[in-house]
């Protein structure tokens, strides 16, 4: 008689529900999960060894491209961890600014989690709606900083530069007339603060057509409920954080626990589920949108009332302006000098998190002395939540993987670096 | 002019064969022709759902889409992998496809025009769409392929169970017509009150699992667990392409448009018209109007349509089933709901309930 053995297949790199590069290797007997085995390393692009070799200012840019939907958020954790070590705190502007752009980012990294989560869980129209919303969003990156993803806007001292005054406008085309341009281009009349706003009035409204399409429906619930449960203990012994730790009942978030920049001044509520399945954390993080749209609004009010610089006048960090290096030697200097050497680091380490849409995003830096980290240590949340997989999925059907996979909010540039 | 003379007395002493032959190309182009532009249909009205606008490059508003995939996928390569088995891979799509067309030779689309004006025509519709699922077994089983397999053995299960929640239904129908005959089936459900003479009424229960059983049955969401894209990337045909492929595309639109002309035959009297008995004689004498107020196979055209509407509904709304909460819908909640249902019809006919049997006979 043959022997009756388990199945082994190979969940990815190549599947639509993958994530991006994720391959797992499934042990399967019939549709149930017997062991599930995550294999990272296929996005790996050396970003802590290509820090090392390269003037602070210039390591920026690779912090976009780890988690790639959220930005922002990563500059902050190592543009953070410089100004720890540097010793500076940049104008209150430029921190109300960042709170503004950290939120916008976690919006718009939840959206596209519920977009794909939804879409593995079979809710196709769900991925079109946020990625509607995901559409405004970008061009606020845009708008600020002149690239819709890698925006590489934070730097050590502030941001790189003030709000615009003049919201870029869409142009005419073939293909839509003038009514249809002046419909578009609505909302796009004032500044950028007034296009923010006016998303802001917008977004819970669409919050709540996700909701209904989601939120009580049954099949939804089915899918979700009871998937992938992670107890409080477990959570906190796994090194989740994040939406995951908070989804299991922990309200541990560093916004709150840990206050940086203006977070302090802050009104919003940390929504905590109570079963720590897919469902509770869905519900987590569709709350999280609210909250973060309740921030962007108090940002918009204060960033209005209160204008100023949004850099350190400091030129061996910040750049002088175009103008003066026209006509001041000294100015000239201090560009050339910063944008080929950049500035040297006292000889030290530091830590610096934040609470990314994901969870902690730590960047440990430790300094020689030199214009270079001698080391830098990414802590991403997707990878300590990844290690669960295993255990989250073990039990379960096939189906079920793709929904843990979906809950997780997993990013390949974050995880393997 | 010779050729046509000579193509009509081959017509002629080949009768009447030939004439079955006439009739079924008359019946399958068209129906082609549907199968083709229901995937337009789809691609536009979840599109518009989606906030987003389908097809709208090939032809006027994307009307030529549907040939130009249809081109597109005529002159791909069929690749057949190795370690599959050559004929059963070749021969699975068309046996996916063969009984939802043959199905049709049974479906009465007029109140005379029907191809096979067979007595068992439900037994024989049962019967034939029953065979396509080893099209879909078949399919799994030759890709040699673990996605494929699994989708296979998914959609065998599946459509095994779904199958008895519908033949359930259709034996409530049965009762409440007295007939198998699908022209019959309709006849009985003609009367003076309009729609509300129609089975889907007192038949509610079975009218409404008929027609998610029929969900399931084509593999569509929220069932499609046999193609999953998330789960099993493409299921049972995640190995074909070129015209195999599209073969099984053509298929499950065929389907579709089966299950939806049974679900109006059986459900919502066919080609009668929804306003028989409320319009006068005299109305339906005039010309033009009277023949739109009148019964016809524009009624069964309309009907189909808003059966093939709700399935692209769905497909827009709901999120997917999981495999085995599938069976447990289909097994605790379907076929126990049939059953009770089922005696509660025999309650009612045997009690000449009005207006549906309280006529003698």
């Amino acid at each position: 008689m043959p022997e009756i053995r388990n199945y082994t297949l190979n969940f990815g790199p190549q599947h639509p529900a993958a994530h991006g590069v994720l391959r797992l290797v499934l042990e399967m007997d019939g549709e149930v999960i017997q062991r599930a085995d995550p294999h990272v390393g296929l996005l790996h692009r050396a970003t802590e060894k290509l820090a090392e070799s390269k003037p602070y200012n210039q390591s920026i840019p690779y912090m976009d491209r780890l988690d790639y939907v959220s930005m922002m958020c990563n500059e902050h954790g190592y543009v953070l961890a410089l100004e720890r070590m540097l010793g500076i705190e940049p104008p209150e502007r430029a921190q109300y600014i960042r709170v503004m752009f950290d939120e916008i980012t976690r919006i718009l990294n939840h959206l596209m989690w519920l977009g794909t989560h939804a879409l593995d869980v079979g809710a196709m129209t769900m991925f079109l709606y946020c990625f509607r919303e995901r559409e405004d969003l970008m061009d606020m990156y845009e708008a600020v900083s002149g690239a819709r993803m890698h925006a590489s806007y934070y730097r050590p001292g502030g941001v790189y530069r003030d709000l615009p005054e003049r919201m870029p406008q869409y142009g005419t085309t073939r293909y839509r007339g003038a009514a249809g341009m002046k419909r578009m281009n609505e909302n796009r009349n004032g500044s950028l603060l007034d296009y923010i706003a006016d998303f802001a009035d917008r977004f819970p409204g669409y919050i709540d057509e996700y909701e209904t399409l989601l939120t009580d429906n049954r099949i939804w619930k089915q899918r979700t409920v009871g998937i992938g449960v992670v107890s409080p203990e477990r959570a906190l012994q796994l090194g989740f954080t994040g939406p995951m730790l908070r989804g299991s009942g922990f309200a541990w978030d560093l916004r709150k626990k840990q206050p940086y920049e203006v977070y302090d001044k802050m009104v919003f509520d940390i929504p905590v589920g109570v079963n720590g399945d897919c469902y509770d954390r869905y519900l987590v993080r569709m709350e999280e949108m609210r909250q973060s749209n309740r921030i962007i609004r108090q940002c918009i009010e204060w960033l209005r009332k209160n204008p100023g610089p949004v850099m350190l006048e400091d030129h061996k960090l910040a750049p002088p302006k175009r103008e003066e290096m026209k006509g001041d030697m000294e100015a000239l200097i201090h560009h050339f000098k910063l944008f080929t050497e950049g500035y040297t680091l006292p000889a030290g380490e530091a830590y610096a998190a934040v609470e990314h849409p994901k969870g902690e995003f730590g960047v440990y830096l430790v300094s020689d002395g030199a214009n270079k980290p001698y080391r830098l240590k990414i802590r991403a949340p997707g990878f300590a939540h990844l290690a669960a997989m295993h255990e989250m999925s073990q039990g379960h059907m096939l189906a079920d993987v793709v929904a843990i996979i979906g809950t997780m909010d997993i990013v390949f540039g974050e995880i393997d670096r | 002019m010779a050729l046509w003379q000579w193509l009509v007395d081959q017509y002629q002493s080949w009768q009447p064969v030939s004439g079955y032959l006439v009739h079924i190309v008359a019946i399958t182009i068209p129906l082609f022709v549907c199968v083709a532009y229901l995937t337009l249909a789809e691609r536009k009205i979840i599109g518009a759902m989606q906030v987003r606008m389908g097809p709208t490059r090939v032809g006027w508003k994307g009307l030529l889409q549907p040939w130009a995939d249809m081109f597109k996928l005529m002159f791909k390569e069929i690749i057949i992998p190795s370690g599959s088995n050559k004929i059963l891979f070749l021969i699975a799509p068309i046996l996916s496809l063969a009984p939802a067309m043959a199905a049709w030779a049974v479906v009465p689309l007029d109140a005379t025009t029907v191809l096979a004006d067979v007595n068992a025509g439900l037994l024989y519709v049962l019967a034939v769409t029953s065979i396509g699922v080893y099209g879909v077994i078949i399919a799994g089983w030759a890709s040699n392929s673990k996605y494929a397999l699994l989708g296979a053995l998914r959609s065998s299960a599946q459509i095994v169970s779904y199958e008895i929640a519908m033949g359930f239904a259709l034996v409530g129908v049965l009762i409440a017509a007295g007939s198998m005959n699908l022209g019959d089936i309709i006849i009985a459900q003609a009367g003076n009150h309009g729609p509300f003479n129609w089975f889907w009424l007192p038949l509610l229960p079975l009218f409404v699992i008929y027609f998610i059983s029929g969900v399931a049955e084509t593999n569509r969401a929220p069932f499609d667990v046999a193609e999953g894209e998330s789960e099993i990337v493409a299921g049972f045909h995640v190995e074909y392409s070129g015209m195999a492929f599209a073969v099984f595309f053509l298929a499950e639109y065929a389907n579709m448009i089966l299950i939806s002309v049974l679900a109006a035959v059986m459900f919502l009297g066919g080609w009668l018209s929804p306003l028989q008995g409320w319009v006068s004689d005299a109305t339906l004498a005039t010309p033009y109007i009277g023949w739109i107020l009148d019964d016809g196979f524009h009624w069964l055209l309309a009907k189909i349509s808003i059966f093939l509407f709700l399935y692209l509904w769905f497909r827009a709304t709901f999120p997917r089933y999981r495999y085995d909460q599938i069976m447990r819908l289909g097994w605790k909640v379907f076929i126990p709901i049939t059953i009770v249902w089922i005696i509660v019809v025999g309650g009612m006919v045997l009690g000449h309930v009005g207006p549906w049997w309280d006529h003698p006979g």
